[in-house]
């Protein structure tokens, strides 16, 4: 594609289009008058279309820009995909929203194309530098989105706890970053592979600390425990299509960084020499940081599914539900941290990564599952809520199964998504992602994995009980927009979950093969 | 054969067919919506019949079979592989027999959300036939958890008074166990390289003389064992993993229970023999003999409890639970006799008790208690009903001559010339023929035989009047019109008596319960001839597991 002075534009198009989108609309909105803001949505979902028919053009391409400091292959592709699909919804659903509690302010719809934009560059980063930067884009625009209720107290307090705690996660990252720079000379993904297999490295702690606080920072970012306090107060303050939208995009996008830098970066990084191997025998070999994060996992999966258990709003059960599906997304990031180690007929160790490229596309799999399915929840919640942002409660659903059968039909099958239930996305989700954290070798992480599900069982249950087996009024406010999108997102759910390989064909061609 | 291809995907599909017409026809359409799902039902029947006629009883391997591949990643591929032999067919053929009696008997009772309700049994249908017929782990795994969630939504919206909490203990409880048998599926994929049943079954038979065997190591293949089982044991259930079941029974509405009695808890049975014998067989018989004995504690706890209960429905409810203890003790026996034993029974189980209940819900719909103490002289205003409820009862018990008795001698001779249980376990099992008969008929002595008793409120007044509709021969108009004619000589005031005759649909139900008893009771020939290629490839398998001295010993025992 277009190739200027060896930068290789071209390559950054989907994401690239997105921002300049929300640029171009932020200034064409001030010409949109207030009551006629469906224009400027229109415009932010043709700016979305574009990004998302550029994302599939490109989608078999592999390369990388700016000296490698941007990396365009099947992984940045499918999570592209996954945050425009993500957006798309967000956009649809909040419209109606915004406009019946009199939020409807024409720079909420630039915010949210900018904070996507973040999340794709994201997933595309091949560098700790980019990194940081697509973190900061994809954060500070949610920052303001939070606050949007402004002057609502509680939202005014969600942005300023998310903005205070979301710059203290970002001074870990760039420190971490420093001392990767200071033990390897390189910031480059890459290279920084090169060089830990090659062990030229400073010292190994310095690698490892560094190490710990990248993880750390972006352990805030996913809500992984113990990181994950802020998580329930900004969800319950925020505006709900920004929880909707955030549920998903920051998680989509943390992840992305965390499963770029673990399996690109710090697959192989073991302190000391790799044990021998005889010729024509397979070990495992597991990877440094690999106990942290299965620890970190196996807490946040934990706390996650029990205090979820306690919760009476639907806005901070499915916070404390999030939590808990980052708990089973940082098991795959677990298992990317196991490589084999084969012995050719003399006894040399061969390398080989399939075991974190499995765990790799399971997680991809996963959060393309759990991003339709979180986002149609919250649209569902966001239809019962009422205009002063109350009737979040669960006891507001009651009824919902006979006044609403669609609106309730879909958050059903959106539930037994979440618990992981078979034909719905959710399980094919964590069919991949328990068998790859097997497949290394975790047999305990999975095993509390699998336990947790039974006890998110019990909370998710308890919507549907509402919805279907208790009586109550059931209002609901289902404009077309939101019931469309609801039924989308069911629909999605159910092809995710009965014809899988419509993903995992995409999922198909992530590799873990550098780019040199 | 290519004319047959397709035969086991049609019978598996027809339901969601049927799901397909109930969902695009109007909500208006109540009253067409449930012929739809009787037609729907009855036509699965059809196709399993024609299927039952494709079989070829002289074959043990899989038949009918359909191989495609599903989906795939990386280096592993999910197929959908179904498939029948002689341990699945007649329990697909029982499922499509069940469903339409629920349906038949669902007719004029339910009347709240009729398009859900119907959508959800054949929903049901559809997963438990899927179950039967799967031969991928991975498929198997979706159809036996997708089948919760129609029981889920049955108990909980249309169940009685504490249908929530039956439901969700229904859920969470199954739920648990079939989440390890998850973990223990995912373990064999990625061990054997395959999800294939006959496949990975191929490679554990292929290492069988070797001295390492099939599996890593001794412990490994007990966890896998465990978690196939303890997921199996939930459903069946085996004591003490059975606290769900009476809360899901009494609470389930009739047709719930129905099937849940009737092919439900059959996944777990069928699963033992397909699965853990299959694919286990040395652990299988490392642990027959605990297994073994806590089928026999659930052979007598269970008519035990049976017996205390207050609750007709509570009462059939425990009586599964012993009636099941029968079917685990035929499958862990590990001979040809006990493996064909219960899978019969397995069937018997569920025409007896999936009649039991419908009789159950025949009285709830007239009396609206289900409390044995209100009962009393039914005989003498509802002959025909008692008659045949009579029959179901002694079917039950395993009188010879009906389907349970052949099932249970089957199982208690297979049990008695087992060399891993033994005569022991075989006495045991015939003190729980005994109880049964105990409980069964204090059962039917109190609600059937005695003084007719009324409804409390017209207690004093009824009691007195032994019904005129006892001397008649023939049930219908007559005793209706002596039952309406009492009211008015009485009171002249509402209700009358409850025991209104059997409408059209109960009684074809009944009937074909009690035609089906019959048959089985009397000419059990053909039925064994399906499955006895089958569970004798299975037992000669399982023969050369058990240990020659063993053997030597249990002939030496006869």
């Amino acid at each position: 594609m277009l190739d200027l002075g060896g930068m290789n534009i071209g390559a950054t198009f989907p994401a690239l289009s997105l921002a300049l989108g929300a640029c171009i609309l932020l200034i064409v909105d001030l010409s949109v008058p207030k009551e006629r803001k469906e224009i400027t949505l229109a415009l932010a979902l043709i700016g979305v279309g574009v990004s998302f028919v550029v994302t599939l053009l490109s989608l078999g391409e592999r390369s990388t820009a700016f000296m490698g400091m941007y990396i365009a292959d099947a992984f940045t592709g499918l999570m592209n995909l996954i945050v425009l699909a993500a957006t798309f919804i967000g956009l649809l659903i909040a419209y109606d929203y915004l406009q019946r509690t009199g939020m409807n302010r024409g720079e909420y719809y630039p915010l949210l194309l900018m904070s996507a934009a973040g999340a794709m560059f994201m997933a595309s980063a091949g560098d700790l530098v980019t990194l940081l930067i697509a973190l900061e884009l994809l954060s500070i625009p949610l920052y303001v989105l939070s606050g949007f209720r402004r002057p609502d107290l509680r939202s005014e307090e969600s942005a300023m706890k998310y903005f205070l705690l979301g710059a203290f996660s970002s001074g870990f990252l760039v420190y971490g970053i420093a001392l990767m720079y200071g033990a390897l000379g390189t910031t480059n993904l890459g290279e920084i592979f090169a060089r830990v297999q090659a062990e030229q490295y400073v010292s190994p702690a310095l690698l490892l600390i560094g190490t710990a606080l990248l993880l750390v920072g972006l352990g805030f970012k996913v809500a992984a425990v113990p990181f994950h306090l802020w998580t329930p107060d900004v969800y319950q303050g925020a505006p709900t299509p920004v929880t909707a939208y955030m549920s998903v995009t920051a998680k989509v996008g943390g992840f992305a960084a965390l499963l770029r830098l673990m399996t690109l970066a710090l697959p192989t990084f073991t302190i000391g020499a790799l044990p021998e191997v005889a010729p024509e025998q397979t070990i495992l070999v597991h990877a440094a940081w690999q106990d942290t994060v299965a620890i970190l996992a196996a807490l946040t999966m934990i706390l996650g599914n029990f205090v979820a258990i306690a919760q009476r709003d639907i806005k901070r059960l499915l916070a404390y539900s999030s939590i808990a599906h980052s708990g089973y997304l940082m098991m795959a990031v677990a298992a990317a941290g196991t490589f084999a180690v084969t012995g050719d007929e003399f006894g040399t160790p061969i390398l080989s990564l399939s075991i974190a490229e499995e765990a790799l596309r399971g997680a991809l799999i996963y959060l393309a599952a759990y991003a339709f399915t979180n986002i149609g929840a919250f649209a569902v919640g966001m239809a019962v809520e009422r205009n002063d942002a109350t009737g979040t409660l669960l006891d507001d659903f009651a009824g919902l199964g006979r006044t609403q059968p669609l609106l309730a039909g879909g958050m059903s099958i959106f539930m037994l998504s979440l618990i992981g239930i078979p034909l719905t996305g959710g399980f094919v989700g964590k069919w991949f992602v328990f068998f790859s954290t097997l497949n290394a070798g975790l047999t305990l992480l999975a095993l509390i994995g699998v336990l947790t599900s039974v006890v998110s069982a019990y909370y998710y249950l308890r919507v549907i009980v509402k919805m279907w087996l208790e009586y109550g009024e059931g209002e609901a406010s289902a404009p077309p927009r939101l019931t469309g999108a609801v039924a989308f997102c069911t629909v999605a759910t159910l092809i995710i979950g009965i014809l899988p390989t419509v993903v995992a064909s995409l999922a198909e061609g992530v590799t873990l093969a550098l780019l040199r | 054969m290519e004319k047959n291809d397709m035969l086991i995907n049609v019978v598996l599909f027809s339901p969601l067919v049927g799901i397909v017409l109930l969902l695009i026809m109007g909500q208006r359409r109540e009253e067409r919506i449930k012929w739809v799902a009787l037609v729907s039902s009855l036509v699965t029947l059809a196709f399993s019949l024609v299927l039952l006629g494709a079989f070829d009883p002289s074959k043990a391997e899989m038949q009918l079979e359909n191989l495609g591949e599903w989906f795939s990643l990386g280096n592993y591929t999910v197929s959908y592989y179904v498939g029948v032999d002689g341990l699945s067919i007649l329990l697909v053929l029982l499922t499509a027999f069940i469903m339409p009696l629920a349906i038949l008997f669902s007719l004029y009772h339910v009347k709240e959300r009729v398009r859900l309700y119907y959508s959800f049994l054949l929903l049901l249908e559809f997963a438990m036939i899927g179950v039967f017929v799967a031969q991928d782990l991975f498929l198997f795994y979706v159809f036996w958890e997708v089948s919760l969630v129609p029981m889920y939504f049955l108990v909980g919206i249309w169940g009685s008074e504490q249908r929530i909490y039956a439901a969700v203990k229904f859920f969470l409880y199954t739920m648990a166990g079939s989440i390890l048998m998850l973990l223990a599926i995912l373990w064999m994929g990625n061990y054997f390289g395959t999800f294939n049943v006959m496949a990975i079954k191929a490679a554990v038979e292929a290492a069988a003389g070797t001295p390492q065997g099939a599996f890593p190591s001794a412990v490994t293949e007990l966890l896998l064992f465990l978690g196939f089982f303890i997921a199996f044991a939930i459903k069946v259930p085996i004591w003490p993993l059975h606290s769900w079941l009476p809360d899901a029974h009494v609470q389930a509405p009739t047709a719930g229970s129905v099937i849940l009695a009737g092919v439900l808890l059959k996944l777990g049975t069928y699963g033992l023999v397909r699965f853990n014998l299959g694919l286990f067989p040395q652990m299988s018989v490392t642990l027959a003999p605990i297994i073994g004995v806590l089928a026999i504690i659930g052979i007598i706890y269970g008519a035990w409890v049976s017996y205390a209960q207050t609750d007709v429905k509570k009462l059939v409810a425990y009586s599964s639970i012993s009636h099941l203890g029968f079917v685990v003790l035929g499958i862990f026996a590990l001979n040809a006799a006990g493996i064909s034993g219960a899978t019969l029974q397995m069937v018997n189980h569920g025409i007896s008790t999936g009649g039991l209940f419908l009789m159950v819900g025949m009285l709830y719909e007239r009396r609206h208690t289900k409390a044995i103490d209100a009962f009393g002289g039914v005989w003498k205003v509802m002959p025909v009903f008692s008659g045949l409820a009579l029959v179901i009862t002694l079917s039950s018990m395993g009188l010879p001559g009906l389907n349970g008795f052949v099932g249970e001698f089957t199982i208690l001779l297979g049990t008695a010339g087992s060399p891993v249980l033994g005569v022991l376990f075989a006495f045991f099992g015939t003190i729980g023929v005994i109880l049964a008969a105990v409980y069964l008929l204090y059962m039917w002595n109190k609600v059937f035989m005695g003084e007719y008793r009324a409804p409390v409120a017209e207690h004093g007044a009824f009691a007195l009047a032994p019904a005129a509709g006892g001397g008649h021969e023939g049930e219908g108009e007559d005793v209706h019109a002596a039952g309406e004619a009492h009211g008015h000589d009485n009171h002249g005031a509402e209700g009358g008596n409850p025991y209104t005759p059997l409408t059209w649909n109960e009684l074809t139900a009944l009937i074909a319960v009690v035609i089906a008893a019959f048959v089985i009771g009397l000419y059990p020939r053909p039925f064994f001839g399906y499955m006895d290629a089958s569970v004798g490839a299975t037992a000669a398998e399982l023969a050369r597991y058990i240990p020659a001295d063993a053997t030597a010993q249990s002939i030496q025992a006869e």
